[in-house]
């Protein structure tokens, strides 16, 4: 029982710190968004249940040797009255701590929906007065302003997608077919439902690295995921092109008129790969924002892409995020394990 | 009859369009012009148009904060808070503005850039 505690809080330390940072460090993530997705889910979960694991584990250890002769102890405890001798200060400490910190995630939990489900709503509301929906695609609002701006409001049957008079403009037909199956790609694989989840986990630890690691991380890799459906109909060069021009704001200023002649869409994928180096260290470089860091790696990635992750090594790190969420629980769960 | 939805954002139309405040009455028959004049279903949202149904859609406006009602006069006059264009002007902000507790709100095409990617991205652009 205590080795059991011993284990899930070392497990907890380590997902809380030194894992977290190591893979955001990690290269290989752009080359398999999906397979680092989940990894990031099996850290933050396998990370919350070893800490609330390890803290209810060492405080019922004087009540039975497993987690559920433990549970058992404490009922008869707490519903008939059975004498609470055995327990000592730091097993009461460490019980109040988990039911605490238990309490503080699903609430924490519960709370962020709420408030991005307001903050939608509002959003939604203003929409309905200000934009019109756009003419032959479904889903889709047009909003009379001059910068380009895309982006896509979830909310499950209701969800829209808007974009700006000034992005209409700045386009090309097959650029804002990149954008539109790009912000369609959050909607269809429910990245609303990573965004809420991560965002709550930072929200309710704010002061652990591997939160506001995970959530930058997940922001990052949603767009990636986005892309690649993207790329699955349309070039590199456009989808550069369609990023390039919503990015620099005013694309009157940014795009000399001669560039925006059409069939040039896929040279620019040659130049934009033969970019000087000192182009592609710039998005690298010193950005402040994590938003601003997301889209360097975005960009980088798509100027010099790189083979995805072989299937073995994919397949490893799925197996082990398996194991990440097995661990712990059979750690809590099976009896009399390491005694 | 029209929906709720679909009478704030003519009203709000109509408040835009206008200068100066009016009154439901007003907004009323200008809501009934509108439909009787559109094209669409004749009469979809004119004669059964009670001031009623105006006063409410003008007061959910108002708790939404795009609509003020003048004081001491009587019937109210009502006009809208500040410009459509203000108005977009201000959602814009909120969905360009990244801001730590509005993140997962809603998903952007493309995040913030520091002023050098942009130069860059410019710059790659340009080269073609």
């Amino acid at each position: 029982m205590f080795w059991t505690s011993y284990l899930l809080a070392v497990l907890a330390l380590v997902l809380a710190w030194p894992v977290p940072i190591l893979l955001s460090r990690a290269e290989w993530p752009a080359r398999a968004p999906f397979t680092a997705m989940v990894l990031w889910q099996a850290i933050a979960l396998a990370g919350g249940l070893s800490m609330i694991g390890a803290m209810l584990v060492y405080g019922l250890e004087p009540l039975g040797d497993n987690l559920i002769a433990g549970l058992r102890g404490l009922a008869d405890m707490v519903l008939y009255n059975a004498p609470t001798t055995a327990l000592g200060f730091w097993h009461l400490f460490a019980l109040s701590a988990a039911a605490l910190l238990t309490a503080h995630l699903v609430f924490t939990l519960l709370l962020t929906y709420v408030k991005i489900e307001r903050q939608r709503r509002r959003h939604r509301e203003l929409l309905s007065l200000l934009a019109s929906p756009s003419s032959g695609r479904p889903g889709t609002l047009v909003i009379n302003h001059d910068s380009p701006v895309a982006y896509c409001l979830p909310g499950g049957a209701r969800s829209v997608t808007v974009l700006s008079d000034g992005l209409m403009a700045a386009l090309e037909p097959d650029e804002l077919r990149a954008v539109l199956i790009h912000e369609n790609a959050h909607l269809t694989q429910r990245h609303d439902l990573l965004l809420w989840a991560f965002a709550a986990w930072r929200q309710a630890l704010p002061w652990f690295p591997t939160t506001r690691l995970a959530q930058v991380a997940v922001n990052s890799l949603i767009e990636m995921l986005a892309d690649d459906v993207a790329l699955r109909s349309e070039s590199r060069g456009t989808l550069i092109k369609a990023i390039a021009i919503v990015a620099s704001g005013s694309p009157a200023a940014a795009v000399p008129e001669q560039s925006r002649a059409p069939g040039q869409a896929g040279e620019l994928a040659g130049a934009l790969q033969a970019a000087p180096d000192e182009d592609n260290a710039a998005f690298g470089g010193a950005a402040g924002a994590a938003s601003a860091r997301t889209t360097a790696s975005r960009v980088s990635r798509l100027l010099s892409p790189k083979p995805p992750l072989p299937r073995p090594l994919r397949a490893l790190v799925l197996i082990l995020s398996g194991l990440l969420l097995a661990v712990p629980t059979a750690l809590l769960i099976v009896p009399g394990l390491l005694g | 009859m029209a929906s709720l939805g679909e009478l704030e954002r003519a009203v709000m139309d109509l408040l835009w369009a206008g200068r100066e405040a009016a009154t439901a009455n007003t907004l009323r028959d200008l809501l009934a012009q509108d439909s009787a004049s559109g094209d669409g279903e004749p009469g979809h949202q004119g004669k059964d148009l009670a001031v009623t149904t105006v006063l409410t859609v003008l007061s959910r406006l108002e708790k939404k904060g795009l609509v003020e009602r003048e004081r001491g006069t009587r019937p109210h006059r009502y006009q809208a808070v500040s410009s459509r264009a203000d108005h977009t002007a201000e959602l814009m902000h909120e969905v360009l503005v990244s801001a730590p507790d509005r993140e997962a709100v809603l998903a952007r095409f493309i995040g913030s850039v520091t002023e050098s990617e942009a130069a860059t991205l410019r710059k790659l652009l340009g080269q073609n």
